[in-house]
């Protein structure tokens, strides 16, 4: 069996009494890309949020290369090799392209603490080199307050490959971008992971991206795995396809 | 010694709730107001001083009507008022929809400042006693006090009002789009909703209740020039105690600031001068988005720098630097004594409006209180020299640390708080600083203050003093720069971008901030001790709110966008007041004027200006 | 006046332009003096005061100035605000090159300006600031003041207050040390005159904010005899209107501080607080040669009545006059040497400039107030020379530590 870099347990999340992720096990295998898909309110983003660290699960584990990580901070995950993107788009926006990523290095490299030395000075090659993996070079001195949505999310997906992650985290990564783009995008990252053998954990609406790039998909509903398989599985599960596909969600929609 | 008699106990807390009630009319108008347009007016004081003012001319003119006179001439006051509110809105506020947060309240600030001297003209000097209001100038006897009915009737005022208001926002469709915008603002733009007719009867309908609450102080109060700013600070506190945009929040607040300070008065007379902004400071600490306020919905968080990357110094910029530093050191060689005093009094300025700029321009935190380091830093160097006898020079260090210290305390404070709840916290903070200064007479003098802090013998000529000052502001500024650049000055500015992603990408937000606060208190304190020895005196005004706004006017002024706006807005600000006080009567009218057609030619800032300048004249990346 | 008229809006606003401006009447060897005051933070008071100054400056150039030359002065606003007084000394002495200094309304700011004097070694003649530090704790060689200090305005009233019944007293004082001082005296010295005296309630609101009826309740509380008020201006409306309607003045007596000003009690028109003992000034009714024909000079100036701002004004412009042409010279030195001793006559009465301390013996009215055509005045009124209410020289000594 292929060493999980990412598994999760039992994980359940409470508001106000009413339970939303009712003990949901997942795991993801380095250089995998798993889709967590599921209608409105099945509790996609708060799984993704315990296993990101800005929730804290009510019951469960989560497990990063076999060492316990439930509960702990963005921070403390993100040195533990965890990168993430968000479903609304955060770039620094009073930066460049390239001081965008290089701050991640520079964080990564614990230097923000510095108070002296100029920080665009330091990382450059490095971080042009990872601007060029997201095909983002040529952009690296424009402001990031002027870039357009979908070179953003490039930026976002930079910032955090900058970090060198194990396990990469993207919540929405294609929301609000224009179809051809998606697709693009969320290849980008699939080849990616692939060639540095980095887990990829993503939710997603459009479908054709889902079943573009995911190696495997797991479904929610209601806050518990509905189904969990390769996208062939899933397409043809009829369970799947009543509560979900056949609810008008195909292909290309956006929330 | 105070017999605690159920009754005076009784009464104690009806004059709590008259207070809250007339608090609660000012703070439901700012509360309205901010709630739909985002603008924090600090000009809502001054329509309520107009108000009182309005109202007494016209109930006098109505007198011989009776009571119909009386209320005529009070709702007339409100009316007229929110008219004036409109006429802000339409004339001012409508041409700064685009400008960056917070220069909406530099202009009102220029309004604060023009109704003053209009009020002055208008009515006079003198305080002015309003009529009582006619039917309810007697009193009622309850156990064997007497209390005034006015005061009965203005307890049952704010209940009334309350429930009006939440009628009209329950049963209207204004009352609709009032509610949709105060809790998401691009979903009423989205609705196609005509923004501004919403926005100016909005504004009418804050105004007319902060007049209305101004014309009811007539029976009680004497209508005087100072009810302005006293007023809208309170307001303020009310409306975030509260919880912004909870109306119901509001009125909670003000019965519980009307009811402390009741009772404050009781047991601890000397301690009303704070007691507001300690229940606002404990209340913050507890629940950080007021009494009844919600997390901040999904709110887009706009930067008030806007989105400008810094860039290095141009060559240009540079040139212009040096020349200028040059004719400043050379002053001492042709200027007289008065002009290098002020212009060592303007660099010190330019240090303070700097460290702000480095709090809210990088950070992202707008402080109101940041005079505090200010002074602390003042009295920290005062202390070092009369107290401790220490030199000149190592007075001048106490005073960054003193206030960095301070500094550290607050910041853990207010770190955790964003947005206009984080301004209002450092605001009390604040408060509770200026309250210690004025009240520790065994250290701080007290309002006397603290005499005899002059310069040592080898800098007591105003030229020494003016290069002391000048190497001092260089280093200072050259340090702030430094820092921006640094990994730290982009991990702050991140932690104000962004501050999840931030926090995913490694940076400890809050310890980022926390460290920001500090370091910005710091080179406040550097002013601070600098600006003691300048006057050779220390006082609780340096502390004050008034020092804290002229910090915040200097930096918004000057442009937010950019390092050197700063230093430009506190030349602008400081050297503009400083010479209209000396010549002309009405300088408070004039720098108003001067302030406003600023703020509408420069919507963001001087500097702001002079990039736009020279991005059309020459290519887009020049330096901010 | 409404707002409606327009008239009245220009008359306004040109008759407080012409006060407010700094012109100057220019003559070439003129002798100067320099003036900062709150004009925009304490307008009621200063307006008049600055009508006096003006009066007693063109009365002295009228008379052929001094030694044949004319005084002029240089005025500034502080807005209320320490530091900018001392920038505005420093423009006056440097830019200016005034003479001597003077003015000060706000006590902090009179010890700003002492303390500037005192570093640039320059006289400062304090004309309104009561402050005991002054001319005592903080005082120094360079500093006099003209008015009756805290002290003395304490002692005239507890002589007053001592001859009342009253054993229970409850005292309420603006939060500063103007506010702060004044109780201190006046419980001091009330003690030692009748010893069985209690204190039972003290209230400190603060300035310009005073929330009356929890103050007048909290004073009420204390169940005491009689009240000593240190409140003025707006506070002391709102404290008058207030106490007035919950009674809180029934069956008691009241003694107050400058009460009797009529810049602090024309506002109350005829709510007046009939019976208050106070110190003030009886512009109606003083009817020394002096006073008369200062009163119909400033009459006929302003078309008003003087008010206690108008004399001091007026007083602090013929102090000086009088010690420059008795000196002879502008050297300060000389001119304090002067003034230290300097005795003169006052509308008020003949005053003295003392040597050990720097206070003048200028002193106030102490009466009751009544009404009189719907507005409060001083009834019973007599003038207590400050001469007697100032401590014995030995305690002076000892209070003063600059000698």
């Amino acid at each position: 069996m292929i060493e999980k870099v990412l598994e999760a347990e039992g994980l359940v999340k409470r508001f106000q009494g009413v339970e939303a992720v009712r003990g949901v096990n997942l795991s993801v295998a380095a250089g995998e890309a798993v889709a967590l898909i599921g209608p409105n309110g099945a509790g996609k983003t708060t799984c993704f949020n315990m296993i990101g660290g800005q929730l804290k699960p009510d019951a469960g584990c989560a497990r990063l290369e076999g060492a316990d990580v439930t509960g702990m901070t963005p921070r403390r995950l993100w040195r533990r090799g965890v990168g993430r993107t968000f479903q609304i788009t955060a770039a620094f926006a009073s930066m460049t392209v390239r001081e965008n990523v290089q701050l991640a290095l520079n964080a990564k490299a614990g230097r923000v603490g510095r108070v002296f030395g100029r920080m665009s000075a330091a990382f450059r090659a490095e971080a042009d080199a990872v601007l060029d993996r997201v095909g983002m070079r040529f952009e690296a001195d424009r402001p990031c307050a002027i870039l357009a949505y979908g070179d953003l999310k490039r930026i976002e997906l930079a910032i955090a490959l900058a970090g060198s992650p194990k396990l990469l985290l993207m919540d929405e990564p294609t929301a609000g971008m224009a179809p051809g783009e998606r697709v693009q995008l969320m290849a980008l990252a699939a080849s990616l992971a692939k060639r540095d053998g980095i887990a990829v954990l993503f939710t997603e609406h459009d479908m054709d991206v889902v079943f573009a790039h995911a190696d495997r998909i797991i479904v929610l509903d209601r806050g518990s795995v509905l189904a969990e398989g390769p996208p062939d599985k899933i397409k043809a599960d009829p369970i799947v396809r009543a509560v979900y596909l056949g609810a008008g969600l195909a292909s290309g929609t956006v929330r | 010694m105070t017999a605690l008699t159920p009754d005076t106990l009784l009464i104690q807390a009806l004059n709590g709730l008259a207070s809250a009630s007339s608090l609660f009319l000012v703070a439901a108008g700012l509360s309205i107001i901010f709630g739909v347009t985002r603008v924090v007016n600090f000009a809502h004081g001054s329509l309520y001083m107009l108000g009182a003012y309005i109202g007494w001319s016209l109930t006098r003119h109505l007198a011989s009507f009776g009571a119909f006179g009386f209320w005529g001439g009070v709702f007339g006051a409100a009316l007229l008022v929110g008219i004036i509110g409109v006429l802000i809105e339409m004339l001012i506020l409508r041409r700064l929809r685009r400008a960056p947060e917070l220069y909406p309240l530099l202009a009102t600030f220029g309004v604060v400042l023009i109704v003053q001297d209009v009020t002055l003209a208008v009515w006079g000097p003198e305080d002015l006693l309003g009529p009582r209001a006619p039917g309810l100038t007697g009193f009622v006897t309850i156990f064997a006090s007497r209390f005034p009915v006015y005061e009965l009737f203005l307890i049952a005022v704010g209940p009334l009002l309350l429930t009006a208001l939440w009628l009209l926002f329950r049963r209207t469709r204004f009352g609709l789009l009032v509610r949709a915008a105060t809790q998401d603002r691009e979903m009423v733009a989205a609705l196609g909703v005509d923004e501004r007719r919403l926005f100016s009867s909005v504004f009418f309908l804050g105004a007319a209740l902060a007049g209305l609450g101004g014309a009811l102080q007539l029976p009680r109060e004497a209508v005087n020039l100072n009810m302005d700013v006293s007023v809208v600070v309170e307001a303020f506190v009310v409306v975030v105690v509260g919880g912004l945009g909870s109306l119901f929040g509001a009125y909670i607040a003000a019965v519980l600031v009307g009811i402390i300070q009741a009772f404050g008065i009781l047991f601890l007379p000397k301690v009303t001068l704070v007691l507001i902004f300690l229940v606002m400071g404990v209340v913050l600490a507890v629940r950080p988005y007021g009494l009844f306020g919600r997390v901040a919905a999904s709110e887009r968080q706009r930067s008030p720098a806007g989105d400008r990357v810094l860039r290095p110094l141009s060559v240009t910029a540079r040139v212009l630097f040096g020349f200028t530093i040059l004719v400043i050191a050379s002053m001492p060689l042709f200027a007289g004594d008065y002009a290098i005093g002020l212009i060592a009094e303007l660099l010190i300025l330019a240090v303070f409006a700097a460290s702000l700029h480095f709090l809210m321009g990088l950070g992202g935190m707008a402080s109101f209180g940041h005079a505090a380091f200010f002074g602390i830093g003042a009295y920290g160097a005062a202390l070092a020299l009369k107290v401790l006898q220490w030199p000149m020079a190592a007075c001048l260090l106490a005073a960054p640390f003193a206030a960095a210290l301070a500094g550290l305390l607050a910041g853990w404070l207010c770190v955790r708080l964003s947005g206009v709840y984080l301004a209002m916290l450092s605001l009390a903070v604040a408060q509770i600083a200026w309250a210690a200064s004025f009240q520790w007479v065994e250290v701080t003098g007290g309002d006397n203050g603290l005499l005899g802090v002059w310069p040592a013998a080898s800098v007591a000529s105003r030229g020494a003093f003016l290069l002391l000052t000048l190497v001092v502001t260089v280093a200072t500024l050259a340090a702030l720069r430094v820092a921006a650049f640094s990994p730290f000055g982009y991990a702050f500015r991140a932690a104000r971008d962004a501050p999840r992603r931030a926090e995913a990408s490694g940076i400890d937000v809050r310890a980022t901030q926390w460290a920001g606060f500090v370091i910005a208190a710091g080179f406040a304190g550097i002013a601070g001790g600098l600006y003691a020895f300048a006057k050779g005196s220390v006082f609780p005004t340096y502390l004050a709110i008034d020092k804290s706004v002229d910090g915040l006017i200097m930096v918004l002024l000057g442009g937010i966008g950019s390092l050197t706006g700063p230093i430009v807005g506190a030349f602008a600000f400081g050297g503009l007041e400083a010479e209209l006080m000396a010549s002309v009567a009405f300088w408070r009218a004039i720098l108003g004027f001067v302030i406003l057609a600023l703020v509408l030619v420069a919507p963001s800032g001087i500097m702001g200006l002079f990039g736009t300048w020279f991005r059309k004249a020459r290519n887009p990346a020049l330096p901010a | 006046m409404t707002i409606l008229d327009r008239r009245s809006f220009v008359a306004g606003a040109t008759s407080f332009a012409a006060i407010g401006s700094p012109a100057v009447l220019r003559a070439d060897d003129a002798i100067k003096i320099g003036e900062v005051n709150s004009y925009t933070a304490q307008p009621a008071f200063l307006k008049p005061y600055r009508q006096g100054w003006e009066l007693a400056q063109e009365k002295v150039n009228a008379a052929g100035g001094v030694k044949g030359r004319k005084i002029e002065t240089v005025f500034r606003d502080d807005g209320g605000k320490p530091e900018d007084a001392v920038r505005y000394a420093g423009d006056l002495l440097d830019a200016e090159k005034v003479d001597v200094l003077a003015g000060g309304f706000l006590s902090n700011i009179g010890l700003a300006l002492a303390d500037v004097a005192n570093q640039r070694k320059r006289l400062y003649l304090a004309s309104e600031p009561l402050s005991d530090a002054l001319v005592w704790g903080k005082g120094n060689r360079y500093t006099f003041r003209l008015r009756p200090s805290t002290y003395m305005q304490a002692a005239m009233l507890v002589e007053e207050a001592a001859k009342l019944p009253a054993k229970r007293w409850a005292l309420v004082a603006p939060n500063y040390e103007y506010g702060q001082s004044a109780n201190k005296w006046f419980k001091d010295l009330l003690k030692k005159a009748k010893p069985d005296v209690e204190f039972v309630a003290e209230q400190y609101p603060a300035l310009g904010k005073i929330d009356a009826g929890a103050t007048i309740q909290a004073l009420e509380a204390g169940k005491p005899d009689a009240i000593f008020n240190v409140t003025f201006g707006g506070d002391l409306t709102n404290f008058v209107r207030q106490g007035t309607t919950r009674g809180l003045f029934e069956g008691r007596s009241v003694v107050s501080m400058l009460t009797g000003e009529p810049e602090y009690v024309d506002p109350l028109g005829a709510e007046a607080p009939v019976g208050w003992i106070v110190t003030g000034y009886p512009y109606g009714d003083l009817n020394t040669p002096e006073h008369v024909a200062f009163r119909d000079a400033y009459k006929s100036k302003y078309n008003e009545m003087p008010k206690l701002g108008s004399v001091v004004g007026y007083e602090t412009v013929n102090s000086i006059a009088d010690a420059l042409s008795k000196a002879g010279s502008t050297d300060n030195e000389k001119l304090m040497s002067t003034l230290e001793g300097l005795k003169r006559m006052s509308v008020f009465g003949p005053i003295e400039f003392r040597a050990i301390d720097h206070q003048s013996t200028m002193g106030a009215f102490v009466g009751k107030i009544a009404l009189k055509n719907g507005l409060g005045v001083m009834s019973d009124w007599s003038y207590r020379d400050g001469a007697k209410y100032l401590p014995p020289d030995s305690e002076v000594k000892i209070l003063r530590p600059a000698g």
